[in-house]
């Protein structure tokens, strides 16, 4: 359950590992797996077979999350694993994304429903474009914690003065993107220093080993404890006699809390009504906070359906027309302008057309350069867009499900893009 | 890295997780499939479960009534029936389906061979897997079914391990793990073209001690197999197997009686029993927490190459 607010303990983190390819973000996962001694026998037995059959002298970690055949014969991650561990602590759900900046796609599905980022970098190479563009994405997704770990520590000797150098161009970048929970280890993922246990060969780093680090972070306040808002999902009918004029609203809260009683408004009819109850399969509860699936049902009938949003009376979300928004580009076709795409925001989708290309980030100095009418795939771009009818949304950084919306081609059904709305465009 | 010690998992720790059964992650993975399972209800047309008897599936069906209370659940459940199944399954099955009000739709794998569309494979080890993915293919195109919801779980293969809530299909049924769309969010692209379809995993993030502590939690009814009883197996390449009349035994192959429980239940020639005593949810729970073999490891059908599961996948598997 997500912390909105009151002090429950976070039982499930969800975190995403980043950065550059072969940086050891497969390797990382591997070893904190095993040194906690979450692997089982039979896998493990997996892992030596294959690392043996792919000729590698040592059993490499990596397979543990590498599990599709081009992915151990090329030796890198392509797409998103998903691997589950438990501690006294916590529970956690990890996603391995790749680094390679080919399949950014696919590291952007792993962060989305990240609540940590824990950002790799090669001690020997540094900060590099791919650190870079990873890092920008993880703000730009409102990834409020990164845990940069400085990896194959035992390549350079071990050296403090390295770790150093890196944190301080780390904190530059984090500085610059404004993020605000950081967090550095120097670590070697291949042979354990400070990922279970602390390191022998670094006894000069003072900090937390990374499994204990993960345990003990304290996920601040979500971004959804704002106002209330309910995308409607379905409208349930039973139509059988013994729920004759039952009508309940089915969906998940995005954020904040509905209580029985609550003076609502229905977007974008603009009707309003009260919630006479709310329901989990026929029990009554008095309040749905986010994050919670339940049924509302109202005191008056009125015309509801899947794609509008449910809101507290004065509470009004944002609304209107010409959208502007920041835009992770997927698809070997570019997003052109003047194009149409159907887009999903929430349950509602609509079509939209994109009028103007504001700019794009330039990923080596995160500087923002004048965009012509394309954006390419993986570009990440400042656009506008109109839509034919009002929309109604939060911002991103204050809501990620009202604020969010995928591209999706017309003709092929694709998802082309991921955009995160972001109001006026300054 | 030592090779020859494997990981001895850390029993302790996992069972101080189980005593304290935390529900706050179960509820956050209950509104997260019911919250799936509800984009299926409006993304698609002709709807099924696909249910196999098995508790993934059983729980799958708890959270569709749970989703759409007091409606009925907008789905059918069908049943790819190798013909290799237990008895009390089958039952459980139809008493399941009819206490629901739902359709149950059967398809038989033995019909898929008997129209020749594919050959059965022969010998001691034969299986029934790899016709049963084209048995589903073909209900799939004669039922027009273009989502099929599955109880697939992420932690159970390292090619599940990979694939998306909405998984899509092309028009033969294929997967392509190199090429699968993005997912962002909880936001789910069900657009397809005609003749394509979805497999959608409501359950992807649940692990198979989660399944077990919400069993539990709910009070879901299961078949007895999972409970310990008495039954007639046989060892085969470190694996204990369910003894069936039709099963082939290689003569040194005894069979004995022992105090068994089916930890996944499938067709019964690759589908592993364990020896255990454990009669209630609670001592199945202490039984899953502490074990060092991942639940799949006693599946016959994985074990058959590396990628097994992968290319079973690409071909329309479950
Ligand atoms: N010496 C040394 N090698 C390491 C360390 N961590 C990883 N490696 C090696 O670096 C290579 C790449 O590791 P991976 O874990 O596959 O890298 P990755 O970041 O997951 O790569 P992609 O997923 O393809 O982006 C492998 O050969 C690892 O064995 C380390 O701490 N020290
Ligand atoms: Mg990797």
């Amino acid at each position: 359950m997500k912390l909105n607010g009151e002090n429950r303990p976070i039982g499930l983190l969800r975190f995403t590992t980043a950065g550059s390819v072969d940086d050891g973000k497969s390797t990382l996962i591997g070893r904190l797996l095993y040194d906690s001694k979450s692997i089982f026998e039979d896998q493990m037995e997996h892992i030596v077979q294959s690392s043996k059959r792919l000729g590698k002298e040592e059993t490499d970690l990596s397979l543990l999350t590498d599990g599709l055949r081009a992915e151990r014969e090329q030796g890198i991650t392509i797409d998103v694993a998903y691997r589950y561990f438990a501690t006294p602590a916590r529970k956690f759900i990890i996603a391995d994304t790749p680094g390679h900046i080919q399949y950014t796609r696919n590291m952007v599905t792993g962060a989305s429903t990240a609540d940590l980022a824990v950002i790799l970098i090669d001690s020997r190479k540094g900060v590099v474009e791919q650190t870079m563009r990873h890092t920008y994405i993880a703000s730009l997704l409102d990834i409020r914690h990164i845990v940069f770990c400085i990896n194959k520590m035992d390549l350079v000797g071990y050296s403090e003065d390295v770790y150093l150098r890196l944190c301080d161009d780390l904190k530059k970048l984090g500085s610059r993107l404004g993020t605000g929970d950081l967090h550095f280890i120097p670590i070697s993922a291949k042979y354990g220093d400070n990922v279970v246990s602390p390191s022998e060969n670094m006894k000069w780093y003072g900090g937390k080993t990374f499994l204990n680090l993960i345990e003990t972070i304290e996920i601040g306040k979500k971004r959804n404890s704002g106002p209330a808002r309910f995308p409607v999902q379905t409208v349930i009918r039973p139509l059988s006699s013994e729920y004759h004029d039952y009508r309940g609203y089915a969906g998940r809260v995005a954020s904040g809390t509905f209580s029985a009683g609550d003076r609502i408004t229905v977007l974008p009819s603009g009707m309003e009504s009260e919630i006479s109850s709310i329901t989990v399969m026929g029990k009554t509860i008095s309040k749905a906070e986010a994050g919670d699936s339940v049924t509302l049902n109202l005191t008056d009938q009125i015309d509801i359906s899947r794609g509008d949003m449910i809101v507290k009376k004065g509470e009004m979300p944002e609304s209107g027309v010409d959208i502007n928004l920041m835009v992770c580009w997927f698809n070997e076709k570019p997003l052109q302008q003047g194009r149409k795409y159907l887009i999903r925001n929430n349950t509602n989708e609509t079509t939209c057309v994109v009028s103007s290309i504001n700019y794009r980030m330039n990923i080596s100095n995160l500087e923002r350069e004048t965009a012509g009418n394309d954006v390419n795939m993986n570009d990440i771009a400042n656009i506008s867009i109109r839509t034919p009818r009002p929309l109604y949304y939060d911002c991103y950084k204050n809501n990620n499900i009202t604020g969010s919306m995928i591209f999706i081609e017309e003709g092929t059904n694709e998802t082309v893009g991921a955009g995160m709305i972001c109001g006026e465009y300054d | 890295m030592d090779n020859s010690v494997c990981s001895k998992r850390n029993d302790n720790a996992m069972k101080e997780q189980t005593l304290a059964i935390n529900d706050n992650h179960l509820k956050e993975l209950e509104d997260e499939a019911i919250f799936v399972m509800r984009e299926v209800a409006s993304q698609f047309e002709k709807k099924v479960i696909l249910f196999s008897g098995g508790k993934d599936s059983i729980v799958l069906v708890h959270l569709a009534r749970k989703a759409f209370w007091p409606a009925k659940m907008p789905f059918s459940l069908l049943h790819i029936d190798t013909g290799h199944n237990f008895e009390e399954t089958l039952k459980f099955r139809d008493d399941l389906a009819n206490e629901l009000g739902v359709e149950l739709i059967v398809r038989l794998v033995q019909d898929t061979i008997d129209q020749g569309r594919v050959t059965e494979e022969r010998g001691i080890n034969a299986s029934r897997n790899k016709a049963q993915s084209v048995t589903l293919l073909d209900a799939i195109e004669e039922l027009r079914i273009d989502v099929a919801v599955g109880g697939g779980r992420r932690d159970e293969e390292k090619a599940r391990a990979k694939e998306r809530f909405f998984s899509h299909r092309n028009e033969f049924g294929q997967w392509d793990p190199k090429n699968q769309r993005p997912e962002l969010w909880n936001i789910f692209n069900g657009h397809k073209n005609f003749g394509e379809h979805f497999r959608v995993f409501p359950i992807s993030n649940w692990t198979e001690l989660d399944v077990w502590q919400y069993i539990l939690k709910e009070g879901i009814r299961l078949p007895m197999l999972y409970y310990t009883h008495r039954r007639k197996i046989f060892l085969r390449n470190g694996v204990y197997l369910a003894w069936a009349p039709f099963m082939q035994l290689k003569p040194s192959e005894k069979v004995f009686e022992a105090d068994i429980r089916c930890r996944t239940i499938g067709d019964i020639t690759c589908t592993g029993v364990t020896m255990s005593k454990a009669g209630s949810l609670e001592e199945i729970i202490s039984e899953i927490a502490a074990t060092r073999v991942t639940e799949r490891g006693g599946r016959y059908d994985d074990m058959r190459s590396e990628a097994a599961m992968e290319d079973r996948k690409k071909e329309g598997y479950f």
